[in-house]
């Protein structure tokens, strides 16, 4: 199939309408995503990693995007800074920022903008710490590459601020990666991300390879140089414990489309895709004991995704309608964001 | 009393550590557990990383020895086990590990790892039997046999392929598993499937297990008994429920604070900046978190702290607490549901 059903028409999308609703004037959006599709093209057919995602991303925000492996949550994060590999493509679609379209940019133009503009921390982004580099020198790459020119006592001076900034000894700049610990190396990576002080950063998984103890750490140190900044957080994850914890907005992704989007305490409280609903559900507490209930059945191939709404073959409420139509997301109170025909009588 | 199923008895192992080495780890240091399965045990050990938790693994399964203290299979030193006894120990253990990918070859279909346990142990005579065996292994972890034989490893899951591998754990029989991070590789969504399976093993087959993680909300929903490690040694054993509602080591109040709970009404307490990761100058000589504890005092400088009883099913290393009585480790079994003084198990070969 090459026609893809979308979550709406390009021009007047969802979230569009979620800014105008929620934000009166207070919040300005800063990232707008309009029907991005990435797929990654095998040889046995393209596979579907992004199908149709619409969502804003507001000034200073933390959003949250939550999904199992496979769901496209990477890739989503990925294109928007434009850094996907062959095979991948990214197939149509907008990601304006100021007013740009960064999909149009040229790509001397794009890598401007990372790092100074929009940032990422990456997934493992300690281990793609220059093994041979000290710190001062990994920190030296990133400014020279944006043309940041410093004499001696000004770079010594910024390395000091943004060490520090990020809770590390200034001596740590003396240091090769193999010398820190996994926490140590992590908050680097956020000192770099930050070093040109971008509006946006997109952090995929900053803390899945860290202790329970050291996580909490870092994400801490995240949202403080974040407020710091007046940053918006991207942070992707699978781990639901994680975004109630550190995002203020949550959108769940499921087979390369977003389910759910909403502020994070509606979305625990009354989750209204069947998907989030059972998500949150099998998830263990440290409250009473109880029979585990996982969601039956297996996340969907993206190579061979189902008709109609994705989630149809393991949804308890599925319905003829779901087999045949894909649900668009779509406003059904205020701020929150459904793609399930269970609401299709309802609007906001 | 007949002798417990699996004892580890003041085991220590030490990594490195040759005359002129001077990278000397000690991964676990004195401990001592009792697993029985005359009620079958459900224990977790719960650690970060470097706490040790799967060196006890492979101490426990054989797979290395202690440098010091023993690990007693039914009484017996494993290091003195008969060809014959080996077989059995080998076929009563199991082990489940966290990357089940890892374990498959990749050019044999699945069935290939259910079906060498069955030849090598001779579990079957014929053909149809071993399928039989194969069949119902599966079911019992919740996988339709005719959705899974035939396939390539790869044309699974993750979640699909860690279930096979507690399939062909149970194929043998096994009167333990050692399960060391088992969910730690698989989506919420499934994690929730693969633990609900072990306690239905544990429940119906009468397995005990050994759940070793990091993850102290999985532990909590799944074990009677819990053991928290930290750098190799044990700084609060007992019962799951108070120990976790009501930890009292300073370590373990800090794991538990330190857990993102879903649930965006029960926050994050401020964890402050990170304490300076200096190294004590002799990690060997006093208690392990004396270098991150808020109550550090002179005794913790000086010698490690022993178990204090603080109540009938819980201890704690910590001199918080030195006026509870001391449990020397070789009998921390007390304190467990399943210790030698929770009843005497009745005989059983």
């Amino acid at each position: 199939m090459v026609v893809c059903l979308t979550t709406g028409p390009g021009g007047k999308t969802g979230s569009e309408d979620a800014v105008a609703v929620k934000s009166s004037g207070v919040t300005t959006e800063i990232l707008r995503v309009e029907n991005l599709r990435v797929y990654y093209h095998t040889e046995v057919g393209p596979v579907r990693a992004v199908e149709g995602v619409n969502f804003s991303l507001r000034a200073g925000e933390r959003f949250g995007l939550v999904g199992e492996s496979g769901s496209g949550k990477s890739t989503l994060g990925l294109a928007l800074l434009r850094l996907i590999k062959p095979p991948g493509r990214i197939e149509g679609g907008a990601v304006h920022l100021d007013g740009e379209d960064l999909l149009r940019l040229p790509e001397e133009e794009m890598r401007q903008r990372r790092l100074a503009v929009i940032a990422l921390v990456a997934q493992g982004a300690m281990n793609s710490l220059n093994p041979v580099l000290r710190v001062r020198d990994q920190i030296a790459d990133a400014l020279a590459d944006h043309g940041v020119r410093l004499g001696r006592a000004d770079f010594e001076a910024r390395v000091r601020d943004l060490l520090t900034w990020v809770g590390l000894r200034p001596e740590v700049a003396d240091r090769y990666p193999h010398e820190l610990s996994g926490g140590m190396k992590q908050r680097v990576c956020i000192a770099i991300a930050i070093s040109l002080r971008p509006r946006i950063i997109v952090a995929d998984e900053p803390t899945s390879a860290l202790d329970v103890v050291v996580q909490r750490q870092v994400m801490e140190t995240l949202r403080r140089v974040q407020e710091d900044l007046g940053a918006a957080v991207l942070l992707i994850g699978h781990d639901m414990g994680l975004m109630a914890q550190f995002v203020e907005r949550l959108g769940v992704m499921y087979a390369g489309g977003l389910v759910e989007v909403g502020p994070l305490r509606a979305v625990f409280r009354e989750p209204l895709h069947p998907y989030t609903q059972l998500l949150i559900a099998s998830l263990p507490t440290l409250e009473k004991k109880r029979v585990f209930r996982g969601i039956p059945g297996l996340p969907p191939s993206l190579l061979q995704r189902p008709s109609g709404c994705p989630f149809h073959p393991r949804c308890p409420f599925a319905m003829p309608r779901c087999r045949e139509e894909e649900p668009a997301l779509r406003p059904v109170q205020t701020g929150r964001w459904v793609a399930c025909h269970l609401y299709d009588g309802e609007g906001a | 009393m007949t002798a417990p199923l699996l004892e580890a008895r003041h085991v220590t192992k030490v990594f490195g550590g040759g005359l002129f080495d001077r990278q000397r780890v000690v991964a676990l240091e004195d401990f001592s557990l009792v697993l029985r399965d005359d009620p079958p045990a459900f224990t977790a050990v719960v650690g970060e990383s470097g706490s040790g938790k799967t060196t006890l693994a492979r101490l426990l399964l054989g797979v290395i020895g202690p440098t010091q203290g023993q690990v007693l299979y039914r009484g017996k030193d494993l290091r003195a086990l008969s060809r014959a006894e080996w077989r059995t120990f080998r076929r009563e253990v199991q082990a489940i590990f966290q990357d089940p990918y890892e374990v498959y070859n990749p050019f044999y279909k699945v069935d290939h790892v259910l079906e060498t346990p069955i030849a090598k142990f001779g579990l079957a005579r014929t053909r149809a039997e071993a399928r039989a065996l194969i069949e119902e292994a599966l079911q019992a972890v919740g996988l339709r046999p005719e959705e899974t034989l035939g396939r390539y490893p790869h044309q699974l899951s993750g979640g699909q392929r860690q279930r096979v591998m507690v399939a062909r754990a149970l194929l043998l029989k096994p009167r333990l598993i050692i399960a060391d991070e088992p969910v730690s590789m698989v989506d919420a969504s499934l994690r929730a499937t693969i633990l609900e399976s072990l306690r239905a093993l544990h429940q119906q087959y009468h397995i005990a297990f050994l759940y070793i993680t990091h993850d102290l909300t999985t532990a909590y929903q799944v074990c009677q008994d819990i053991i928290v490690l930290y750098r190799g040694r044990v700084v609060e054993v007992g019962e799951v429920e108070p120990v976790v509602q009501t930890p009292e080591h300073p370590y373990t109040r800090l794991l538990i604070d330190s857990i993102p709970l879903p649930d965006p009404d029960r926050p994050w307490r401020a964890a402050g900046e990170p304490a300076p990761l200096a190294r004590q100058a002799d990690p060997l000589k006093g208690c392990r978190f004396a270098d991150r504890c808020p109550f550090t005092h002179a005794p913790c400088l000086a010698s490690p702290p022993p178990l204090y009883q603080t109540h009938p099913r819980r201890a704690v290393a910590c001199y918080l607490y030195q006026q509870a009585p001391v449990l020397p480790p070789e009998q921390v079994g007390a304190v467990l549901a399943n210790g030698p003084v929770a009843g005497p198990p009745p005989a059983a070969g």
